[in-house]
């Protein structure tokens, strides 16, 4: 990774085989390729272990505290529009204590990017159940087992009303990679939940899922324009009966033409939302890009509301503007 | 026309008067239309507006009263004034809630109209309060409002209830010829409110001249009051509230630094007033984003300062406990950010539209670690112009937060400003670190004011990281070395120590030495300084002290402290500056305390500082 030109000189801290080494390397390798100069670049993160991530890039970073990443690229954004900025948290930072502000951020569609980082456990604080951890996990602060039920990351981005939401997993690089440049070309607010190893103390949670020798029977890779097909021969496909998904194996090639085709640019988010709820053993799981819709961004729409002021009132010099209202003399 | 040549003028130095209604009478249009015309003839003034709590509070009713008052003045006046005058009381609730501040043999002009049995029972009467003897020590003036605004308007098509409504700029004319304002700017700017309506511009306008020809012709009133002209310093005077002195703070040092700003806020009484002003400047490269909450309004302040903006956030008690782990945050990276507290009462949610002085010791010891912040304080509605753009003086300067203590009574108080000078105002242009250069480190400090560099983002060759973990001295790196751990705490505090040699010396009011000392801080100021200008003029060796800088304190105060007898210090709050001075400066005071939500009565002022 070290080779990188956005690599930085500082040691990476994660645990061995963490899987954010994968992200850090695949975006490391993205990072040169998009276009965009390494000044404009802002990492900015909140507490966890996924936010140690701006130390590691090589451009401008802002290491915040917890759950707060979200407000502070607002604020810079809206400063500086110019800038390409991306936001690093994890399921704590980002959904539990900063949920607030990732679900306002998405909802304005500022032009910010968010990489959250799933492992469904609180790692730097070593262990504790998380907000979408898996009900009934056993944890330090759950030793009977947790009774809450998970938040899907996903989908809460979709009611957010998020104009850009995709899944991958950490090992998936390819598949990273790709939603990384989609993510960074969309203009307006890009939500990536990353589903990530953490080999310390919630280990192979995705496995079931991610695992080469199952993946593509347990995922549905979507790909804009082309029908929902999956499995290791893609002969599996999902079909949309009565408001319900069903699945059908495809045995004709007229068959294909029964399953639906992914539409990302949909303007009602129902579909995919309704794709990110599906879960395996009853259906595959959703990966890749749920939706992609051009909308404003907020930034935009605050410089109109500003040149329009600016138009209708022009700006008076420094006395005039004291002066305004009712303004007397004494001599 | 006989009749106006028997009406005797006499003069009057000083006069408080209340405006008192329902908060759907229009009194806040009434006061200010009055206060404007007041300033017209050159008086001083300060008025304070006090609004109901509720909403929609029902009419009629105590808890529906909204207040607004003026004071006006022949000489330079500081406060709204102890009691009032002249009560102008729409309704019964309106007498009730502010009779007890009527002084011995005051005046009400009340609305006649208004005193039906069901409107006493609304306001809780039993009987009528106008038979009772204690209020005919007072001069009382039964107006019929209504009967004569209904009839002035009667041929204007108009419903029942928009006519009634204009019953405000009836009273209005009444007082306007009572003392001897000027009509024809009020009929202007009456006529300006209501352009968009010619109907109900003609129908506010007669109901004004009509009220300012009835007090001219009826034998009810047979004197008319002046109050000369105020021997106020020449130049350009408006009325200004402390909030929006706030606000066009912040639109000058956008304008002075040629920077823009980011002012970020969550709806919070009684700060919400600088949101809304600002949010009416954005030709002046201000931007204003109200938040999801205070913990983000803070936030995308920090946001936008680490982006090369002048950035600030506006609160009160309950937000600032929500800002407190992100002022850290802005004193950890060492960015520059204003914060402003409008105090009120607390604790929790206390009584949101009182004002007091108990936040003190929270903004400057109140957050985790060792955390020191600046902290100013203004002391008169204008003064938080002036505070606002040395706030982002030092700021800028010393890259750091910087925390601005209003209160809720300068907040809706307004006093005359004498308009600055633009070319007297300070520069705050920022200057950027912007050249590469091969050792840049984001945490090398000024050897003068031990500020680090401030890069905007987007500047080639400077990319860097920073955060919120303890960082190496110079390099900004992570590190948890206990040796750099110390020195940064240090280095920190060294530089908000640091400002103090950036302060200009206190000014007394009175002599530098003597027997009392009086200090004060933050919206006191007024009642202090009326009080203690009086005691001196009876012969009393006292002085006074203001302090708008109350982190660092300023280097002179220990030595002027030394040279009196007693230290007195009044406070709206449990004695906060009394317990900082102590550990700060080991200066031991008298402490004098109030935390009723009101302000400070000059005359027990005046009773406690001769008493000492
Ligand atoms: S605790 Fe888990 S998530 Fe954190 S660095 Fe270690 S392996 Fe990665």
């Amino acid at each position: 990774m070290k080779t990188s030109p956005f690599a930085t000189d500082q040691d990476v801290r994660w645990c061995p085989g963490c899987g954010d080494y994968a992200i850090l390397a695949n975006m490391l390798k993205v990072l040169p390729t998009l276009g965009i100069a390494r000044e404009n670049l802002v990492f900015i993160s909140g507490i966890g272990c996924a936010s140690r991530f701006p130390y590691y890039v090589n451009t401008y970073g802002f290491h915040t505290i917890h759950g707060r990443a979200p407000a502070i690229a607002t604020g810079l954004k809206l400063t500086r529009p110019e800038l390409s900025v991306w936001v690093v948290t994890g399921d704590g930072d980002g959904l539990s204590i900063g949920a607030n502000h990732l679900i306002h951020l998405l909802r304005r569609n500022l032009d910010i990017k968010i990489l959250l980082f799933n492992n469904q456990i609180y790692g730097l604080t070593k262990g504790q159940y998380s907000p979408t951890s898996a009900q009934g996990i056993v944890t330090k602060t759950s030793p009977q087992g947790s009774v809450e039920r998970p938040l899907n990351a996903t989908a809460l981005a979709l009611t957010a009303g998020a104009t850009f939401v995709a899944r991958c997993f950490d090992i998936d690089g390819a598949g990273l990679q790709n939603i990384i440049k989609a993510a960074a070309k969309h203009r307006g607010s890009a939500f990536i939940e990353i589903l990530q190893n953490c080999n310390v103390f919630n280990d192979k949670t995705f496995v079931h899922l991610s695992d080469r020798q199952v993946r593509a029977d347990r995922t549905l890779w979507l790909t804009a324009g082309e029908p929902m097909l999956y499995g290791k021969d893609k002969n599996k496909g999902l079909m949309l009966q009565n408001n319900k998904f069903s699945e059908l194996t495809v045995a004709a090639p007229q068959d294909v033409k029964k399953l639906l085709v992914h539409q990302p640019e949909l303007p009602d988010p129902h579909l995919a939302l309704h794709l990110s709820q599906l879960d395996w053993p009853d259906y595959p799981v959703a990966m890749g890009i749920l939706r992609q819709v051009d909308l404003p961004t907020y930034e935009d729409l605050i410089a109109q509301r500003a040149q329009q002021t600016r138009d209708d009132h022009p700006p008076k010099d420094l006395t005039s503007l004291l002066k305004a209202g009712t303004s007397w003399i004494v001599k | 026309m006989t009749k106006a040549t028997t009406k005797k003028t006499m003069q009057r130095k000083h006069v408080n008067i209340r405006f008192a209604g329902d908060s759907g009478d229009g009194m806040q249009l009434m006061g200010t239309l009055f206060a404007n015309a007041s300033a017209i003839k050159t008086n001083d003034l300060f008025n304070f507006a006090d609004y109901p709590a509720e909403i929609r509070a029902p009419a009629g009713t105590v808890h529906g009263v909204s207040g607004y008052q003026l004071s006006f003045a022949d000489h330079k006046i500081y406060t709204p004034g102890d009691k009032i005058d002249v009560l102008v009381a729409m309704n019964p609730a309106a007498l009730k809630t502010n009779l007890a501040d009527l002084i011995e043999h005051g005046t009400i002009i009340y609305n006649a109209d208004n005193f039906t049995e069901r409107d006493l029972t609304k306001a809780g009467y039993a009987e009528n309060p106008l038979s009772n003897a204690d209020l005919l020590k007072h001069r009382l003036f039964a107006i019929p409002m209504n009967e004569l605004t209904l009839a002035a308007v009667k041929d204007l098509n108009l419903s029942q209830s928009q006519a009634k409504k204009c019953k405000n700029m009836l009273a209005l004319g009444i007082v306007t010829w009572i003392f001897d304002r000027p009509l024809q700017p009020l009929v202007e700017w009456v006529q300006q409110k209501f352009h968009a309506d010619e109907q109900l511009a003609t129908a506010n306008v007669t109901a004004l001249e009509t009220g300012y020809n009835y007090a001219l012709a009826t034998d009810l009133f047979t004197e008319q009051y002046t109050v000369n002209k105020a021997d106020l310093a020449p130049g350009v005077y408006r009325k200004v509230t402390g909030n929006q002195a706030l606000a066009l703070g912040c639109v000058v040092a956008a304008q002075l630094s040629q920077q823009p700003v980011l002012m970020a806020g969550y709806p919070i009484t009684p700060a919400s007033t600088v949101l809304h002003e600002l949010a009416q400047y954005k030709q002046y490269n201000v931007t204003t984003f109200q938040a999801e909450d205070e913990i983000s309004a803070i936030c995308a302040a920090i946001g936008a300062a680490y982006g090369g903006s002048l950035a600030a956030t506006v609160t009160s008690g309950p937000g600032l406990d929500l800002k407190t782990e992100s002022l850290g945050l802005a004193v950890m990276s060492e960015l520059p950010l204003v914060t402003m507290v409008i105090q009120r009462a607390g604790p929790s949610t206390g009584m949101p539209t009182k004002s007091e002085q108990t936040d003190l010791l929270a903004v400057v010891y109140g957050r985790h670690g060792e955390c020191p912040i600046p902290i100013l304080a203004p002391a008169t509605p204008h003064d938080c112009f002036a505070i606002t753009l040395e706030a982002f003086r030092l700021a800028i300067k010393y890259m750091t937060p910087v925390i601005i203590l209003s209160d809720g009574y300068l907040a809706t108080g307004a006093d005359a400003w004498r308009l600055p000078d633009v070319k007297s105002l300070p520069d705050l242009k920022p200057q950027f670190c912007d050249k590469p250069t091969t050792n840049f480190t984001p945490y090398q400090r000024d050897p003068h004011t031990l500020a680090r560099p401030w890069v905007i983002p987007g500047t080639p060759g400077l990319e860097h990281r920073i955060g919120s973990l303890e960082k190496h001295n110079n390099s900004g790196n992570i590190s948890y070395e206990p040796q750099n751990h110390h020195e940064m705490v240090n280095l920190r505090q060294q530089k908000i120590n640091g400002i103090a040699n950036d302060l200009p010396p206190l000014t007394l009011l009175g002599k530098d030495s003597g027997d009392i000392l009086v200090i004060a801080w933050g919206s006191t100021y007024g009642a202090v300084t009326t009080a203690v200008t009086e005691l001196q003029q009876t012969g009393m060796k006292v002085s006074a002290l203001h302090l708008r800088y109350l982190y660092p304190l300023q280097k002179d105060l220990a030595a002027i402290c030394k040279r009196f007898n007693k230290i007195f210090i009044p406070e709206l709050n449990s004695g906060q500056l009394h317990r900082l001075l102590r550990m700060e400066l080991f200066i031991d005071s008298i402490p004098y305390n109030q935390i009723t939500g009101k302000p400070f009565s000059i005359a027990e002022l005046k009773q406690r500082i001769t008493e000492l």
